[in-house]
């Protein structure tokens, strides 16, 4: 029998749920920057927009398709939860609605990433 | 021969031991699970819809600006949905991370100090998307 040693690492179930975690955390403290900047809107239209220009660059454009990603992650991998808690058949089949899971993500990370990163491409030419 | 063994103590101080529901106390997690699944669901519908407006239809963000949003704004549905989609998720959000807080703080002190944090910037947060919303007055 091979020798795991005494360190728990699970299998698809585990990350799956680190990587809940870990984006929840990361869409909440984007979170808490995306309100502060949205109450500059009550500053004056001048430090709104100023703002938003800072915005308009390759950099951020990249953490836009990351903040895209993350949030489509936590929605399906949310959804696929709900179904182990509330469908009969919910946590015999966890695996195989992983597997739709996972492409159900790549299907729906393609629309934002082509519409952000054509915008990076055409910043950086 | 049967050997009486004591049963072994429970494990004190624990998370999981501290989250277990006690008979005759609050259901309080039990409603914060039903709130999770409930608000999660309408949350995946408000903020993909929210992300493909403002983010990948016609442009995304390159044509957000103040006059933008006071297009938008002008119209008391997007303030409604803003404010539902700001509220569930600071609720949600703040949730979250109560439970990963009690997962992760060490002692009773730490966890006094995390868990007010969390629902100080919360509820702070809560609030200045509440006045931005509500108190924003559109200029073309």
């Amino acid at each position: 029998m091979q020798h795991l040693g005494t360190l728990y690492r699970g299998r698809e179930g585990m990350w799956t749920w680190v990587l809940h975690r870990v984006s929840g955390v990361a869409i909440l403290f984007y979170l808490f920057a995306h309100v502060v900047d949205q109450a500059l809107l009550n500053v004056s239209p001048e430090a709104y927009n100023r703002v938003i220009d800072t915005y308009r660059n390759p950099f951020v454009g990249l953490l836009e398709i990351g903040l895209a990603v993350v949030i489509i992650f936590h929605a399906l991998n949310g959804l696929r939860i709900i179904l182990f808690d509330f469908w009969s058949q919910g946590v015999a089949r966890q695996r195989q609605m992983l597997y739709v899971q996972t492409v159900l993500f790549l299907l729906l990370a393609i629309p934002p990433t082509i519409a952000i990163g054509s915008k990076v491409i055409e910043e950086l030419r | 021969m049967s050997v009486d063994v004591p049963p072994a103590p429970l494990p004190r101080g624990t998370a999981a031991d501290r989250r277990q529901p006690k008979l005759g106390k609050s259901n309080f997690e039990l409603y914060a699970w039903v709130f999770m699944r409930v608000s999660g669901v309408l949350l995946v519908l408000l903020v993909l819809s929210h992300f493909a407006i403002m983010h990948v239809f016609d442009g995304g963000l390159s044509r957000v600006n103040f006059a933008f949003v006071s297009g938008r704004w002008a119209n008391p549905f997007w303030r409604v949905y803003d404010f539902t989609m700001l509220t569930l998720a600071m609720l949600h959000g703040g949730n979250g991370l109560r439970v990963i807080i009690d997962d992760y703080a060490r002692t009773a002190y730490r966890r006094l100090v995390y868990q007010s944090a969390n629902a100080v910037v919360i509820g702070l947060t809560w609030v200045l998307g509440t006045l931005t919303i509500f108190t924003f007055t559109p200029r073309p």
